[in-house]
C-alpha cells in the first residue's frame, strides 16, 4: 500500500507556495516518513520555522506548529523544549535564517546541546525575497544585491555547528529522499542538538542568473559539489575546495544534554528556599 | 485581608511575585539595572520545577519566554530600555499571535546605552508601542516596593485575560531600593490566579482565533491534542496565514478592541489627598507615576503644611491611559503639574485627554531622582 502522507499534512493548505520543482517538497515528504517510522504521535511533536520559503514548512504539517520571526527558531524552540522536556522539538530554517540573522541562536543552541533538531534547508540564496546573497552563496555567483558576483566568503554551517558543540552534525541533499529519510530518523533519535545541512535547489532565484535555470541543472550542480564524507576525506586540501562532504560529519553520544543538566539544577534547589521571609529575617537579626 | 511583611528590593520582589503567580519559565539576558530579577528567579524557579535560562542575547530571552508561553506555561522576561528595543519585534509577534507574557522593564537613562546605573522614566512612550503595527499595549507602573510584587501578579492575570504581553515598568530607584513591603499572602495570590481560557470541545471544532469582536484568542496548551498554528502573519480563525481582506481587517480591529472595550478591567489609579479638592482657586493637582510619586506625596504633605491644597493623581495602569478620570480632574482643577523623569512623555497624553495645553511640567533627565523640595519649589514658582 502506498505511504499515506495525508495523515500528516494540512490538506486545506495545499498546494504549497513553493515553486514548481522546489526541493522543499521532497524534504517535507522525507520528514513525514521519518516521523512515521519513529511512530511519534503528532501531538508530541512541535515544529518551529522562521522566515523565508522554509518558514512555510510549519504551516503545512499537522503538528503543534510555530512560525516565528526571522532567525529566531532555535530561541523559540529552546523555550518550548525546556518547558516540555519530554516532547520532540524540530526547527526548520533556511540558510539566511539560521546562519545570518539567526546565527547567534544557532551557535548557542549547538553549544547548549539542547535536545532538538535544526534542519537547515540550504538553497544558497534568499529565495523568497528575490535572490539576495546568503551566507552560503558561493563566491562569484550573481545575486540581486551583488550583480557583479558575490564577493563574500562562503560559510559552512556544519563547520560552525561542530565548532559550536552540536553533538550530531550531518549533511545530505534532496537528491536522494531515502538517504534524507534515514538521516532525519538518526537526527530525531539523537539525544542532544542535531544540526542538519540539507542542500536544496532554487533554480528560480539562484539558478536563472547562474546558468542553471531548470531544476535539473540546479540539482546537477548540487550533485557535483557534494560527495560522501569518506571520499571527501581522501582528497587533498586543494581538491576539497568548493566541495561539501555528505553523511554524518560528527556525532558524540556522550555529550551532556541541556534538559538533563537542568534536571540536576532542579534537584540541587529542592528544599532550599531562596527568598527572605520575615521570619528568616528576624532570625538573622 | 491577611498580609505579610517582606524586607527586600524591588527587583527581588518582582521575581518572587512571578513565582507566586505561577510563573514557570524565565528567559533573560543580563542588563543593568534589571539583572537581579534574573539572579533571584534563577534560584526560585527550580524549586517549583520551573526553568530559568540566561539566553545568548535579549532577543533570545524573550523568544524563549514566548516559546514557553505558547506551549502553555506562564512565562516572563525582564530587561531595561535597550533590551526592550531589542525585544520589540518579538513583542509584536506575541501581540499578533496573542501570547500571554510578562515583561518587566526596570527603566534606566536613555536613549541608547544612556545612563545604565541611573534612574529614568524614559521608556514610558516606548512601552506604548514598542513594536511596529497596530495593537494596544497594556503597561502597568509600580510606584513603590509592594507594587513591584502586586503589579507583577496583576500583570500575569491580565496577560492571561487579554492574551497578550503585559509590560510592568519599574525603575532603577525602586528596583534597587531595599526596604519593607507589605504584601498579600501567597495563599491569596494563588487564590486570585485566573488561568487563561481553554477550549475543551472536540479538536476538529477548535478555532483558536474565532472569538467575539472584542474578545481575545482562546489558545490551548500544546501537546494536548489541539494542534494549531502560531504565526506573526495575518491569520485566519485556525491561525493559518491569510491575506483575505475581511479576515485581515477584523483581526487587527479585534487586537485594538479586545483591550479598548474593556478598559474598566485595566484602569487602576491612586488618588492621594484628592478628596477635598473641589476646584477652588489655588488648588494644585500633581500627576506623577512610578517612583516619582513617592517624592510627590512628600511634597504634597509639605505644601499642605504651608496651606496649599494639593493632591496627587497616580495612574498605575499607564497604558491604556485613564482618560476619563484625568479629564474629570483636569476639568475641575486649574493648576495641574506633571512630574516625570523624562521630557513630557506622559504630559502629552494628559494634554491629549484633557484637551488642555496649559499643563505645567517638571522634568528631569540627568539620571537623578526628583526630590520633594524640587516639586514644592516648582509649584510655588508656576502657580
Amino acid at each position: 500500500m502506498a505511504f499515506d502522507y495525508n495523515r500528516y499534512l494540512r490538506l486545506e493548505k495545499m498546494p504549497t507556495l513553493w515553486c514548481w520543482g522546489c526541493g522543499d517538497g521532497v524534504i517535507l515528504k522525507a520528514f513525514i516518513r521519518a516521523i512515521d517510522k519513529l511512530g511519534w504521535s503528532q501531538d508530541d511533536v512541535c515544529v518551529i520555522s522562521g522566515i523565508g520559503c522554509s518558514g512555510r514548512f510549519s504551516s503545512y504539517v499537522d503538528f503543534n506548529t510555530i512560525h516565528t520571526t526571522h532567525g529566531r527558531t532555535v530561541a523559540y524552540a529552546t523555550g518550548v523544549k525546556l518547558a516540555n522536556p519530554d516532547k520532540h522539538v524540530i526547527c526548520v530554517a533556511g540558510d539566511g535564517d539560521a546562519l545570518a540573522i539567526g546565527g547567534n541562536h544557532t551557535i548557542h543552541g549547538c553549544r547548549r546541546n539542547i535536545d532538538m533538531t535544526l534542519i537547515v534547508i540550504n538553497n544558497f540564496i534568499y529565495g523568497l525575497t528575490n535572490s539576495q546573497t546568503s551566507p552560503t552563496t558561493p563566491k562569484g555567483m550573481w545575486t540581486v544585491s551583488q550583480k557583479v558576483g558575490n564577493i563574500d566568503p562562503t560559510f559552512d554551517g556544519c563547520d560552525l555547528a561542530i565548532a559550536s558543540g552540536a553533538s550530531f552534525v550531518a549533511r545530505e541533499t534532496m537528491l536522494d529522499p531515502r538517504k534524507l529519510e534515514k538521516i532525519f530518523i538518526k537526527a530525531f533519535e539523537h539525544k542532544g542538538f542535531s544540526y542538519l545541512d540539507i542542500l536544496s535547489n532554487c533554480h528560480i532565484n539562484l539558478g536563472r542568473k547562474n546558468k542553471m535555470a531548470s531544476a535539473m541543472e540546479n540539482l546537477e550542480w548540487i550533485d557535483n559539489i557534494t560527495m560522501p564524507k569518506k571520499k571527501y576525506d581522501a582528497l587533498s586540501k586543494e581538491e576539497q575546495i568548493n566541495l561539501f562532504p555528505t553523511g554524518i560529519l560528527h556525532q558524540d553520544t556522550n555529550a551532556d544534554e541541556y534538559c538533563d543538566m537542568y534536571q540536576e539544577v532542579i534537584k540541587a534547589h529542592q528544599g532550599k528556599r531562596g527568598k527572605i521571609t520575615q521570619d528568616e529575617f528576624e532570625k538573622k537579626i | 485581608m491577611a498580609t505579610r511583611e517582606i524586607i527586600s528590593t524591588g527587583n527581588d520582589l518582582a521575581a518572587i511575585a512571578a513565582v507566586d503567580a505561577g510563573c514557570k519559565f524565565f528567559g533573560g539576558y543580563p542588563i543593568t539595572p534589571s539583572s537581579e530579577v534574573m539572579h533571584t528567579i534563577s534560584d526560585l524557579l527550580p524549586e517549583v520545577g520551573g526553568t530559568c535560562i540566561q539566553m545568548e542575547d535579549e532577543i533570545a530571552g524573550i523568544c524563549a519566554a514566548i516559546g514557553a508561553a505558547m506551549s502553555g506555561v506562564r512565562a516572563m522576561t525582564a530587561t531595561s530600555g535597550p533590551g526592550v528595543s531589542l525585544k520589540a519585534e518579538n513583542l509584536g509577534l506575541a501581540q499578533m499571535a496573542e501570547v500571554p507574557l510578562v515583561l518587566v522593564n526596570v527603566m534606566r537613562g536613555g536613549p541608547s546605552t544612556g545612563l545604565p546605573t541611573r534612574v529614568s522614566q524614559g521608556d514610558v512612550r516606548q512601552s506604548r508601542n514598542p513594536s511596529h503595527g497596530d495593537y494596544r499595549s497594556i503597561t502597568l507602573c509600580a510606584g513603590n516596593l509592594a507594587e513591584c510584587y502586586t503589579e507583577v501578579v496583576r500583570a500575569f492575570n491580565l496577560a492571561d485575560r487579554f492574551m497578550q504581553p503585559v509590560i510592568v515598568l519599574t525603575d532603577e530607584t525602586i528596583g534597587h531600593m531595599h526596604g519593607k513591603a507589605i504584601l498579600p499572602t501567597v495563599e491569596e495570590v494563588k487564590a486570585g490566579i485566573v488561568p487563561r481560557k481553554t477550549f475543551d470541545g472536540p479538536p476538529e471544532e477548535y478555532r483558536p482565533y474565532e472569538c467575539g469582536p472584542t474578545e481575545p484568542a482562546v489558545l490551548n496548551p500544546m501537546f494536548k491534542g489541539y494542534r494549531y498554528h502560531f504565526t506573526g502573519l495575518h491569520h485566519d480563525s485556525k491561525g493559518f496565514p491569510t491575506e483575505e481582506i475581511e479576515t485581515c481587517r477584523k483581526l487587527i480591529q479585534r487586537l485594538e478592541d479586545k483591550v479598548m472595550a474593556h478598559t474598566d478591567e485595566l484602569e487602576y489609579n491612586e488618588e492621594f489627598m484628592c478628596d477635598d479638592l473641589t476646584g477652588e482657586k489655588g488648588e494644585v493637582l500633581i500627576i506623577a507615576y512610578g517612583s516619582v510619586s513617592l517624592a510627590a506625596k512628600e511634597a504634597i504633605r509639605h505644601l499642605r503644611s504651608e496651606g496649599v491644597k494639593a493632591g496627587l493623581f497616580r495612574p498605575i495602569t499607564l497604558w491604556p491611559s485613564p482618560a476619563k478620570r484625568i479629564r474629570e480632574l483636569t476639568d475641575k482643577i486649574k493648576n495641574v503639574l506633571c512630574v516625570e523623569l523624562n521630557i513630557r512623555q506622559y504630559t502629552e497624553e494628559v494634554e491629549r485627554v484633557s484637551g488642555r495645553l496649559d499643563i505645567e511640567g517638571l522634568y528631569k533627565v540627568n539620571g537623578r531622582a526628583i526630590s520633594p523640595y524640587e516639586i514644592v519649589n516648582k509649584v510655588k514658582e508656576v502657580f
